[in-house]
């Protein structure tokens, strides 16, 4: 290919349209967390989008604490090796140097996540820097339209990761689409002020009112361990779910991750959640969101 | 005046609603088909990008990618984009993760998947399209992990399109396909030709 032109794929983004349209290609579908090559494997035979390489699951990470870094480089590397699906891995919030090197690594997409321990308590990465392209968590419109306008190529609700508690996923997607609502409903003078409360750029408010949609694809993560969770996110409004903790810490992940990724297919067909659910063992563990105390939530991770 | 096309979009997961807005827009009836009932009186399925892998093992308990080769065998057109041009191609090169699960077929060509590389080689360009008058603006076109055509192995593949030296349109009678996403641009122009071609 002798041209290779780069054009902005959404105005008032920083994201190019190979970016954004990666996300595209993944909708409908489930990306799950893996810590080997061979759950890399396991989750592509079972018709996972993507997965997502990291060294700890989010339910590993609450229950070990201390701090949590991108993965080691030769983690990643195996599992770019071991699969033919998109492979994602983390950096810190903040981390710009952790992005450079899973760039560099030819990853398909980073995830700045909240799931790792922030590294700038006021800054997230300037994404429109890098040619790879990157998902973010976001609990509210605003929070999403700043991480776009940083120039990320997808939103992901944060929901709060190594549950198995479907709660905050399911408040934040809830939050996300009826902020959305809301500003169709405004004039243009309203959306000014609108723009200010979101502190998020006038243009992409604009945009958003317009569309009644974000200008990128939207998933949802943190909490979702059963079909019926997949499948209620995506009559909520979702576009794919992230599966971190809920596949590879339940009793059977094959069988789990294959019901899950049907699920999601046939979200509205309650005959085909039923058949999936049936017999596939024991879910993860789980932890009442309520049971955690504020300051070791993860979602109140970014800015 | 003939009758709207009856197009159907595979929606078992990828780039639909992105295609369901294109087909629209090019005058066809759209709808989603997940089950082989649903391809019932169409004139038309588009087999969006997407994974590969994942289409073809949700399509697999249905047994939906034999029903969609019997129904274009009966006359309906098919017209498969990235993902769809590997499940539409009578061989894939490296169908490690393929092997043992059903695709369509009947295109008369290698394809070979993720044959640029990684995310960071997806690429956007614009192409001379022979389906399209010299005189109009060239096509844009959007690459992302894209597979490449290796092998034309029919004689009856037409090649409307190349990008450095591959074919990245091709049709063989009623069987469209393209190995970029034509569906991420706004422009309809190939998604029209596949209306008429379905409408024929």
């Amino acid at each position: 290919m002798t041209t290779t032109t780069q054009s902005n794929g959404t105005p008032g983004t920083g994201a190019t349209t190979v970016n954004t349209g990666l996300a595209q290609m993944l909708k409908g579908g489930v990306i799950m967390d893996v810590v080997t090559p061979e759950q890399a494997r396991i989750a592509e035979e079972a018709g996972a989008v993507a997965v997502m390489a990291l060294e700890r699951v989010p339910a590993d990470i609450r229950a070990q604490g201390g701090l949590a870094r991108m993965s080691d480089p030769d983690l990643i590397s195996s599992i770019v090796d071991a699969v033919s699906i998109p492979v994602m891995a983390k950096a810190r919030i903040g981390h710009f140097v952790e992005a450079q090197v899973l760039e560099h690594l030819k990853v398909d997409y980073i995830d700045e996540s909240e799931v790792l321990s922030p590294a700038d308590e006021a800054h997230h990465i300037d994404k429109t820097k890098f040619k790879v392209p990157f998902v973010c968590g976001a609990t509210n419109l605003g929070e999403a339209l700043r991480r776009i306008a940083e120039g990320a190529s997808m939103i992901r609700s944060k929901g709060e990761a190594g549950t198995g508690d479907v709660i905050e996923a399911v408040r934040h997607l809830r939050t996300i689409k009826g902020e959305i609502a809301r500003l169709a409903a405004l004039d243009e003078v309203e959306l000014y002020a609108a723009a200010k409360e979101l502190r998020a750029p006038y243009e992409l408010v604009k945009q958003v009112a317009a569309a009644g949609r974000l200008p990128v694809v939207l998933f949802v993560a943190g909490g979702i361990a059963t079909p019926a969770d997949a499948a209620m996110m995506m009559q909520m409004g979702a576009e794919g779910v992230f599966v971190g903790s809920g596949i590879f810490k339940s009793g059977d992940p094959e069988a789990r991750a294959k019901a899950i990724v049907k699920a999601t297919t046939y979200y509205d067909d309650p005959a085909v959640i039923a058949e999936v659910s049936r017999g596939l063992g024991e879910a993860m563990v789980g932890k009442s969101v309520s049971e955690i105390a504020a300051p070791h939530r993860l979602a109140e991770r970014g800015w | 005046m003939s009758r709207t096309p009856q197009i159907g979009v595979l929606a078992l997961q990828g780039a639909v609603a992105e295609h369901e807005q294109a087909l629209s827009a090019a005058g066809a009836q759209v709808r989603k088909v997940r089950r082989p009932a649903e391809l019932e009186g169409l004139d038309g399925l588009v087999v969006p990008g997407g994974e590969s892998t994942a289409m073809a093992r949700l399509a697999a308990p249905v047994r939906l990618m034999p029903a969609i080769r019997q129904r274009h065998e009966e006359g309906m057109a098919v017209f498969g984009t990235c993902a769809g041009l590997i499940l539409t191609a009578d061989a894939v090169a490296d169908a490690e993760a393929l092997t043992g699960f059903e695709r369509i077929g009947g295109l008369d060509v290698v394809v070979r998947r993720n044959a640029y590389g990684n995310q960071l080689a997806s690429f956007e360009t614009e192409l001379e399209v022979s389906s399209i008058p010299e005189s109009e603006r060239r096509l844009p076109a959007v690459f992302i992990r894209a597979p490449i055509i290796e092998e034309i192995t029919g004689s009856e593949v037409e090649v409307l399109a190349e990008a450095a030296g591959h074919p990245v349109v091709v049709r063989q009678g009623r069987l469209l396909a393209a190995s970029f996403h034509p569906e991420l641009t706004g422009d309809h122009r190939l998604h029209e030709h596949f209306v008429q071609l379905a409408a024929g």
